[in-house]
């Protein structure tokens, strides 16, 4: 591990120094190679990001050491399983500083943590004629749960519009709160645009009016300290894999009252307490919502995870990643031909863009052939693109473990479009 | 010679280039015998295809107007635009066969001795195959043609 011990959020800190993330990257294995004869620039963290060796090694902990079921067994492996298991998951409260343990709920990722309070909560609150409040910049994981329910019982989805730099229009927001509105649902951190929503903002107003608010932190957690007390939600859910954890595990949490007046999402083994045929007892929060033998190995790396993002801490992460954010849209700003998707002034490490020359698929693959990864196409958030009147975009993602000479590749990489498309 | 996937050169070679800048048969036509429309759902192309039959020529007519959409990147307009080049004045089966064709060769399949004068310049994206993230887009104008080709032996069993 590289980095200071200290707070979680480690606000005692400034940014990161060169010094650090060169330190920072030999955490990273994968990232010291060549890919098409050039050293890997690895800009795709939006859609995952790397492991840190001490997740792999926890993960490979687990399996060679102390692989058995939790919640199961009294002998000493499964003894040692859960008590990891639940290691993380305290892990995980302290990271988000959540006020209990009991209401973090391992999921397989945000889509799931989105499709369970659609499926559970809003099966069991919403009528017809209710509202679903959401933002017109969410990914399909926050539409498409929405417009299932929408069918089923007739609730209807309103979404707040943005400007062209990307920044919701909060007045719009305000006069859709009403007496059917039953729960807003928003991203905290847009992958497509990587505008950061005013969520405590969005959280205030919906409150006064007695209305509950998701959050989903995908793409935010990984950037930014995030507190669920002091942003006041009520749920909030996010994935591991995009937090430098394994993939298939990821996080619900929600307040202990609303969860313990929600139903099962699915059913099975772990979430009961007694079955006879007449009648089944379900097991308390969080067991309640975690049918079947989990993901453990996935818990137990997204503990590592939090632990090792904590030691770095979160405002330094936040300010080294705002800092590289701004050096690459001010060389970015500088290219002709090249329009930057997503302006917001409170936004992320995403570097979205636009050229009318090339394609973003041609622009991947000729960044691909410089070793440098990014994403291209609609991101999951086709409302996104329409919005903007394009097919799709190039999305550079930032990690803390990227350098502006990695900023500086991917605008020769630009160049290199330039000389091939014009 | 084989080019390398690091050299993009190879894959932006003056024909691909040269059916990108000024793709051919992109007009609809206003009526149609064969008509589909294919989407790749994960990066969001779509091409469209539209065929007109001429009278029939020995009971198998030939395509007398062709129209070949495509949204997306280089080598799917590349190819709808060479797929549309190539369709005229063939059968349906003609049609069908040279689909199959140009299936196996992007997907480097020994090819018949007779092909690389039934590809033509059809050829100019095998070097797509270097590239295997995007075979899919050099296909979907293709994927579509043989949609609609299946729709027009469903509606009239006795021809194709």
């Amino acid at each position: 591990m590289t980095a200071t011990n200290g707070d979680p959020h480690g606000s005692s800190y400034g940014a990161l120094t060169a010094d650090d993330v060169a330190r920072i990257r030999m955490d990273f294995p994968v990232l010291d190679q060549l890919i098409n004869g050039k050293p890997l620039v690895y800009l795709d963290n939006a859609a995952t990001t790397q492991k840190p060796r001490p997740v792999i090694d926890a993960i490979s902990n687990y399996y060679l050491h102390n692989n058995a079921n939790v919640h199961r067994g009294v002998h000493t492996l499964s003894q040692r399983a859960t008590d990891d298991y639940e290691v993380g998951r305290e892990a995980i409260r302290r990271f988000i500083n959540a006020p209990d343990s009991s209401e973090i709920i391992y999921v397989r990722g945000t889509t799931e943590g989105l499709n369970l309070v659609a499926s559970s909560y809003g099966r069991k609150f919403f009528k017809a004629g209710d509202e679903v409040i959401i933002t017109g910049m969410e990914h399909h994981s926050n539409i498409v749960p929405w417009q299932i329910l929408g069918k089923e019982i007739g609730i209807r989805l309103r979404v707040i519009p943005f400007t062209d730099q990307g920044e919701l229009l909060m007045d719009e927001y305000e006069s859709m709160l009403n007496e059917r509105t039953r729960l807003v649902s928003v991203v905290h951190q847009s992958n497509a645009l990587g505008t950061i929503n005013p969520v405590s903002s969005i959280v205030e107003m919906a409150h006064a009016r007695g209305i509950p608010v998701m959050i989903d932190a995908a793409q935010s957690i990984p950037h930014m300290p995030v507190d669920v007390q002091a942003m006041g939600a009520d749920f909030l859910t996010f994935s591991g894999h995009k937090m430098y954890g394994p993939t298939g595990i990821g996080v619900l949490w929600g307040r202990a009252d609303l969860l313990n007046e929600m139903p099962p999402y699915q059913s099975g083994g772990e979430m009961i307490r007694s079955v006879t045929y007449e009648e089944t007892i379900y097991n308390v929060i969080p067991h309640k919502f975690e049918a079947g033998t989990p993901d453990i190995a996935g818990a137990i790396g997204l503990g590592a995870a939090v632990e090792y993002l904590e030691a770095i801490g979160m405002d330094r992460i936040a300010a080294y990643e705002q800092a590289l954010m701004r050096y690459g849209a001010e060389r970015l700003a500088e290219i002709e031909g090249v329009r930057l998707i997503g302006t917001a002034e409170n936004r992320g490490g995403v570097l979205s863009f636009y050229m009318e020359s090339a394609h973003a698929h041609d622009i991947g693959t000729i960044l691909d052939a410089e070793g440098i990864a990014v994403r291209t196409g609609h991101h999951c958030a086709q409302p996104v693109m329409a919005r903007y009147e394009i097919p799709a975009t190039v999305r550079a993602s930032l990690s803390f473990y990227n350098t502006t000479e990695e900023i500086d590749a991917l605008i020769k990489g630009i160049d290199r479009v330039i000389e091939v498309f014009g | 010679m084989a080019s390398l996937p690091d050299n993009p050169d190879a894959l932006y070679g003056d024909v691909i280039m040269d059916h990108y800048r000024s793709p051919r048969h992109r007009a609809p036509l206003r009526s149609a015998d064969v008509e589909a429309e294919e989407f790749n759902p994960f990066c969001g192309d779509r091409a469209t295809l539209q065929l007109r039959l001429g009278r029939p020529r020995h009971d198998a007519p030939a395509i007398e107007d062709v129209s070949a959409l495509a949204e997306g990147c280089s080598i799917i307009q590349a190819s709808a635009s060479l797929l549309a080049d190539n369709l005229h004045g063939r059968t349906l089966e003609q049609a069908a066969d040279l689909s199959q064709l140009f299936r196996d060769l992007m997907q480097g399949k020994p090819l018949p001795p007779v092909a690389l004068s039934e590809l033509g310049d059809l050829e100019a994206l095998e070097v797509v195959r270097q590239y295997p993230v995007r075979i899919k887009c050099a296909l979907l104008p293709w994927v579509a043609l043989e949609e609609g080709l299946r729709r027009l032996s469903r509606r009239s069993p006795a021809g194709g």
